[in-house]
C-alpha cells in the first residue's frame, strides 16, 4: 500500500479500540446521497511507470531551446550546493515555524534572508517573502493605501504589463483610482507622472531596470512623490543590485520584485519568490510573516515569527493581507544563493550579464536593419530592438535553429510589433551569441 | 547559532561564475551615475561554510521527516520523495514560462501543458466540479481568488451584495480574504453539536450574502450532515457556496464538495495532495468551479484542440483576469499530479480511509485523559481541551511544549477559538499505528504529570537549542534584520 503503514491487523485492532465494527461506520455522518461513486480515475501506478510516464511528458518540452527570454524571468546557473542544501528535509518537510524552539532553523534562515534583502537593496525591513513579483507589486500597492490613507495610484506603463494585469485584477472591486503613465523613450515620462500625482495620490510604482531594460535613476521621483504626501514602491530585478544604484538610496519607500533569479529555477512559471522591503517607520503596514530576533528565558539569542497582530489568524477580516505564509523553501533558496555568491560573487555575476547583453547588442546591431528601439539608454542584461520584418516572424524563423531569441512585445504593446526583447545572462556563451546574430542575419 | 554574517571572512568566495575575469568581465559600460556605490554586504565564505551554516540550521529544525507531527488542519502526511525526483526534471526545471506566448511556442511546452490539463481533469472528478485553474499560488490565494469569482459572478448578474458569511470556527484567512475582496464578513455561531446553528444561519441570511464560506469537514473535524440544507438556504438568495479544501483529506473518493452543493473550491496541494510545505511555502490552492463559473475563472486556461494539442485560452471577456504571472505554481503541480498517479482510485479512497480511523483512534484512547468538547465520531482531526489541565497551571501551550521533549511536534493549539485551551490533532494517513501509540502514550504521561507534578510540564522544552522565546520583546522592540554596520 503506498504511503500508508497500517496492516490489515493493526486496523483490526484500532477498529476495536475505537469500538466499530468496521470502518465505514467512521463516515455515519456523510448522507448515504452525498456520497458519489468511483471516481473516474485511473488505478494506481508504481513509481517506476509514474516517473517514466513524466520524463516522456517532460520530452515533449522543448528542453534544447538556446534562450534569449527574460521579461522578469531569467535563466541564471544555480550552484549544486544550493540544490544539496535545500533538500534537507529538516526545512523543506517543515511548516511554517509555529513553535520556535523546534523550528531555529526556518526562523534564522528567514531571519537572515531579510538580513540580505535589506542589504541588497539599501532597506531597513524587510518580510519574509510574498508570492511572487507581481502579487508584491499588489500588495505594496494596498500597503501604500493603508500608509496614505488615499485612493489613487500612479503605475508607469514600463512596469511589466504581466504585473499590471495582476494589479487590475486584484484591484477592480476595490474603488481604486489607477492611472498608467506612458513613458517617453523607455523610461518613466517625468511630466506625465507630475501630471498625475496629487494629494489624493498614494504611490507612483516604477520598475528598474524596467520591462524594456532600460535602467534609470529615480531620484527625482521619489521627491516628486514625497512632495506630495505620497510613496515610491519601486520593484526591480535582485541580480542587477550587484551593480546598480539600490532603490533605498534613490529613495523609493517599498521595494519589492520578483526574486526567481536568485537560485529558483525557471519551472515554468513557479514557484517564485516575491520580496518586499520597506522603511522602519512603516513595518507595521506590511503584509507577509516576518521573523525577528530576540532571548530566551535564560538569555540566549534566538528567533520568533513577531509583529503577527499585523495577520489573519489575529486580526481576521481587519489584516493588513489574507496572506497565511511565505514562500518559505524559495526564500531559503534565494538566501542560500546569495551567500554562496556572497559580496564579491554577486558584483562579479551582474557585471558578466552587462558586459554579455552589451556585447550581443553590438554584434545584432551589426546585423543590418536592426536598430536600438530606444536609443541613448542604458541597459543591465535586457535591451530592445526594431527589426525590419515583425519579431513573431523573426522568433518563428529562429525556433527552427533551437533558438529563443527573444520576447516579441506586440502581445502586450501592439505599436511594437517589429520590436524584440532580448536577455543575456551568465549561462549564454559567446558562441551562442554570436549563433543568433548570425542566424538573425541570415533569416532577415 | 552566529548568523551567517557573523562567519563573513573578508577575500573568501564560493561561488566562480562562468566567465569571470574574461574579457567580458572588465567591460562594463555603464556611467558612475547609475551604480552603486559600494557592494551589498553580503556574506563572504567558502561553499563548505555556507554548506556548514545550513547544515547547522537544518538541525535546529523539524519536519515529517524528522518524527511525528499531528499538526491540525495543516495535513502534515508524508512528502513522497519521487515527486521530488519529477518536479527535478529538466523538461520541467529549466522551462520558460514564456515560450507558449511566443509564436509557435504552445507547441514546444505540450508536456507541460499535458500536466496542467490532466491535473484540471483530476481535480475535477475528485471535488465534483466543472474546471479548475492551476493559478492561485497558496490555499489563501485561492480564497481570494474564489472570492474574486463570486464579486464577478454578482456583478455579471446585477446583484447588489454587500456580505459574504463565515462561521465562527473558520480559519483566520478566510474573512481576510473576503475583505481583501472588498465584503463586508458575518459570522455564524456554531451549535451544540459543534457544526454551524441553522437558526443563526436563518437569521443572518438576506438578499445581501454574496456567499458563504465553508470548510467541511468543520475545523473541529465534524461533517456537517446538513450542509445540503445549508446549501439550499444560500442559493435560495443567489449566494454562492464557497468550499474552504483545507479539510479535504477525509473526503477523498467517497464524497465531493459539488455533490454538496458548493459552488467554488479551493484545494491545498500542500495539504491533501503531499507537496512539502517548505518551512511555509511555496503551496499551491487550485480554485474549482461549477459550469456557471467556468467563464470567470482567471486567465489563462488551458484547452485542448480536436487533434488532440493543447493550447491557452487568453480570450476570457468574462475572466476575473491574472491573479498570477503565468500558470500558478507549476512544480507543486507537478508534484501532486505525480502523487495522484500513484494513489489511483484505489489511493485516494485509501487515503480518507486512514486518515479518518487514524484520528479516531487517537480520539478514542485519549478520552478520559483530556476534556473532549465534542464527544463523537470524527472526521481527519480530533480537537481536545487542555481545560482541565489548565486547572493546575498546565496550558495547552505547555502540552505542546512537552511533546517537543519527547521527540514529537505539538498539534496545533488555541484553535479553532471556539474551543478553550483547543489542540487540535491530525494525524493524517501515512502514519502508523505505532507511531499514533506512542504519542498517546506521551500524552497520557503528560496528563499524569499535570495532575501529580505540574511544574514537570511547565518547564518544557528542556531538550531545545532555545528553551521558550520572549515574543512581547520581538514585538515591543522589533529586531529584524542585521544591517551592515554603513548602513545601520
Amino acid at each position: 500500500m503506498p504511503f500508508i503503514a497500517n496492516t490489515d491487523e493493526q486496523r483490526r485492532q484500532m477498529l476495536a479500540a475505537i469500538g466499530v465494527a468496521d470502518v465505514e461506520e467512521l463516515f455515519a455522518d456523510i448522507p448515504p446521497e452525498l456520497r458519489c461513486g468511483p471516481l473516474d480515475v485511473e488505478p494506481g501506478l508504481g513509481e517506476q511507470e509514474v516517473r517514466a510516464k513524466l520524463a516522456a511528458l517532460a520530452e515533449h518540452n522543448a528542453t534544447g531551446l538556446v534562450g534569449f527570454l527574460g521579461g522578469g524571468f531569467y535563466d541564471h546557473f544555480i550552484p549544486a550546493a544550493l540544490d544539496a542544501i535545500v533538500s534537507r528535509s529538516e526545512f523543506y518537510t517543515a511548516y511554517t515555524p509555529y513553535q520556535p524552539e523546534i523550528s531555529q532553523g526556518t526562523l534564522q534562515a528567514i531571519y537572515e534572508y531579510q538580513s540580505a534583502i535589506c542589504r541588497l537593496t539599501d532597506m531597513e525591513v524587510a518580510n519574509a517573502s510574498l508570492y511572487d513579483g507581481g502579487t508584491a507589486v499588489y500588495e505594496a500597492i494596498m500597503m501604500a493605501l493603508r500608509i496614505t490613507g488615499r485612493s489613487k495610484v500612479v503605475v508607469d506603463e514600463t512596469v511589466s504589463p504581466i504585473y499590471r494585469k495582476m494589479v487590475r485584477s486584484y484591484t477592480s472591486n476595490l474603488g481604486i483610482a489607477l492611472v498608467e503613465t506612458a513613458p517617453s523613450n523607455g523610461l518613466p515620462d517625468r511630466s506625465a507622472i507630475a501630471e498625475h500625482v496629487g494629494d489624493d495620490t498614494a504611490a507612483v510604482i516604477v520598475q528598474n531596470p524596467n520591462f524594456f531594460g532600460c535602467i534609470d535613476d529615480v531620484t527625482d521621483l521619489a521627491e516628486l512623490v514625497h512632495e506630495r504626501g505620497g510613496l515610491l514602491i519601486a520593484s526591480c530585478y535582485p541580480i542587477s543590485l550587484g551593480l546598480l544604484k539600490t532603490p533605498g538610496r534613490m529613495g523609493a519607500d517599498i521595494v519589492v520584485g520578483e526574486g526567481q533569479s536568485l537560485g529558483m529555477p525557471l519551472s515554468f512559471g513557479g514557484p517564485y519568490l516575491g520580496f518586499m522591503a520597506t522603511r522602519r517607520k512603516y513595518v507595521r503596514k506590511m503584509p507577509g510573516r516576518i521573523a525577528g530576533r530576540t532571548v530566551d528565558s535564560q538569555g540566549r539569542e534566538g528567533f520568533v515569527l513577531t509583529l503577527q497582530a499585523r495577520e489573519q489568524h489575529i486580526r481576521r477580516a481587519k489584516a493588513t493581507s489574507n496572506i497565511c505564509t511565505n514562500q518559505g523553501l524559495c526564500a531559503l533558496r534565494a538566501l542560500v544563493y546569495m551567500s554562496l555568491l556572497g559580496k564579491g560573487g554577486l558584483v562579479e555575476l551582474a557585471r558578466i550579464c552587462a558586459a554579455k547583453a552589451d556585447y550581443l547588442q553590438k554584434r545584432l546591431l551589426a546585423v543590418g536593419g536592426v536598430t536600438m528601439r530606444f536609443p541613448r539608454r542604458w541597459y543591465f542584461n535586457e535591451f530592445v530592438v526594431n527589426l525590419p520584418i515583425t519579431a513573431d516572424k523573426v522568433i518563428r524563423g529562429l525556433f527552427n535553429r533551437s533558438l529563443a531569441a527573444g520576447f516579441p512585445l506586440g502581445r502586450y504593446f501592439p505599436e511594437m510589433g517589429n520590436c524584440l526583447l532580448v536577455a543575456v545572462t551568465e549561462k549564454r556563451t559567446k558562441e551562442e551569441m554570436d549563433f543568433l546574430a548570425h542566424t538573425l542575419e541570415v533569416i532577415l | 547559532m552566529k548568523l551567517i554574517f557573523e562567519k563573513s571572512v573578508p577575500g573568501r568566495r564560493a561561488v566562480r561564475n562562468a566567465g569571470a575575469g574574461g574579457e567580458a568581465d572588465a567591460n562594463v559600460p555603464l556611467p558612475g551615475s547609475l551604480l552603486r556605490s559600494r557592494p551589498a554586504e553580503l556574506p563572504e565564505l567558502s561553499e563548505l561554510d555556507v554548506v556548514r551554516h545550513f547544515t547547522a540550521l537544518s538541525r535546529r529544525n523539524f519536519g515529517i521527516d524528522s518524527g511525528f507531527y499531528p499538526l491540525g488542519s495543516c495535513t502534515m502526511k508524508y512528502n513522497p520523495k519521487a515527486t521530488e525526483a519529477v518536479a527535478a526534471c529538466p523538461g520541467f526545471a529549466d522551462l520558460h514560462p514564456l515560450i507558449p506566448q511566443l509564436p509557435g511556442g504552445e507547441m514546444m511546452v505540450q508536456g507541460a501543458l499535458a500536466v496542467l490539463k490532466e491535473m484540471d481533469r483530476l481535480l475535477s472528478e475528485i471535488c465534483g466540479m466543472a474546471a479548475f485553474t492551476m493559478q492561485p499560488l497558496a490555499g489563501a490565494h485561492g480564497e481570494l481568488t474564489g472570492a474574486m469569482i463570486i464579486a464577478a459572478y454578482h456583478e455579471r448578474r446585477g446583484n447588489e451584495k454587500t456580505t459574504i458569511l463565515i462561521p465562527d470556527s473558520a480559519h483566520g484567512t478566510n474573512p481576510a480574504s473576503a475583505a481583501i475582496a472588498g465584503y463586508d464578513v458575518k459570522s455564524v455561531a456554531s451549535d451544540a453539536d459543534g457544526v454551524m446553528d441553522l437558526a443563526a444561519l436563518r437569521a443572518a441570511t438576506d438578499d445581501g450574502v454574496a456567499g458563504m464560506m465553508l470548510t467541511c469537514p468543520n475545523t473541529l473535524g465534524l461533517f456537517n450532515s446538513r450542509i445540503r440544507q445549508i446549501a439550499d438556504l444560500i442559493h435560495s438568495v443567489d449566494g454562492l457556496m464557497y468550499y474552504d479544501g483545507a479539510n479535504l483529506n477525509p473526503l477523498l473518493g467517497r464524497c465531493r464538495p459539488g455533490d454538496m452543493g458548493f459552488d467554488i473550491v479551493h484545494l491545498n496541494l500542500h495539504k491533501t495532495f503531499a507537496t512539502p510545505h517548505g518551512g511555509g511555502g511555496p503551496g499551491a490552492g487550485p480554485v474549482g468551479v461549477v459550469e456557471r463559473l467556468v467563464d470567470f475563472l482567471p486567465t489563462s486556461i488551458v484547452r485542448e484542440r480536436g487533434d488532440g494539442s493543447y493550447y491557452l485560452d487568453y480570450d476570457r471577456p468574462r475572466s476575473i483576469g491574472y491573479v498570477a504571472p503565468f500558470y500558478g505554481n507549476f512544480a507543486i503541480v507537478l508534484r501532486a499530479y505525480a502523487y495522484i498517479l500513484m494513489l489511483g482510485r484505489e489511493g485516494l479512497l485509501r487515503v480518507s480511509d486512514n486518515a479518518v480511523l487514524n484520528a479516531n483512534y487517537v480520539l478514542a484512547k485519549l478520552r478520559g485523559h483530556y476534556e473532549l468538547p465534542y464527544d463523537r465520531i470524527c472526521m481527519h482531526e480530533c480537537v481536545f481541551s487542555a481545560s482541565r489541565q489548565a486547572e493546575r497551571s498546565v496550558r495547552a501551550l505547555n502540552v505542546a511544549k512537552a511533546l517537543i521533549d519527547r521527540g514529537i511536534h505539538p498539534m496545533t493549539v488555541y484553535f479553532p477559538l471556539t474551543v478553550p485551551e483547543a489542540m487540535m490533532i491530525e494525524p493524517t494517513e501515512t502514519e502508523s499505528m505505532e507511531t499514533l501509540d506512542a504519542f498517546i502514550a506521551a500524552m497520557i504521561e503528560i496528563a499524569r504529570q499535570a495532575r501529580e507534578a505540574p511544574e514537570e510540564v511547565t518547564a518544557c522544552p528542556k531538550t531545545t537549542p532555545v528553551a521558550q522565546l520572549d515574543e512581547t520583546l520581538a514585538a515591543r522592540k522589533p529586531d529584524l534584520a542585521s544591517l551592515a554596520e554603513t548602513e545601520a
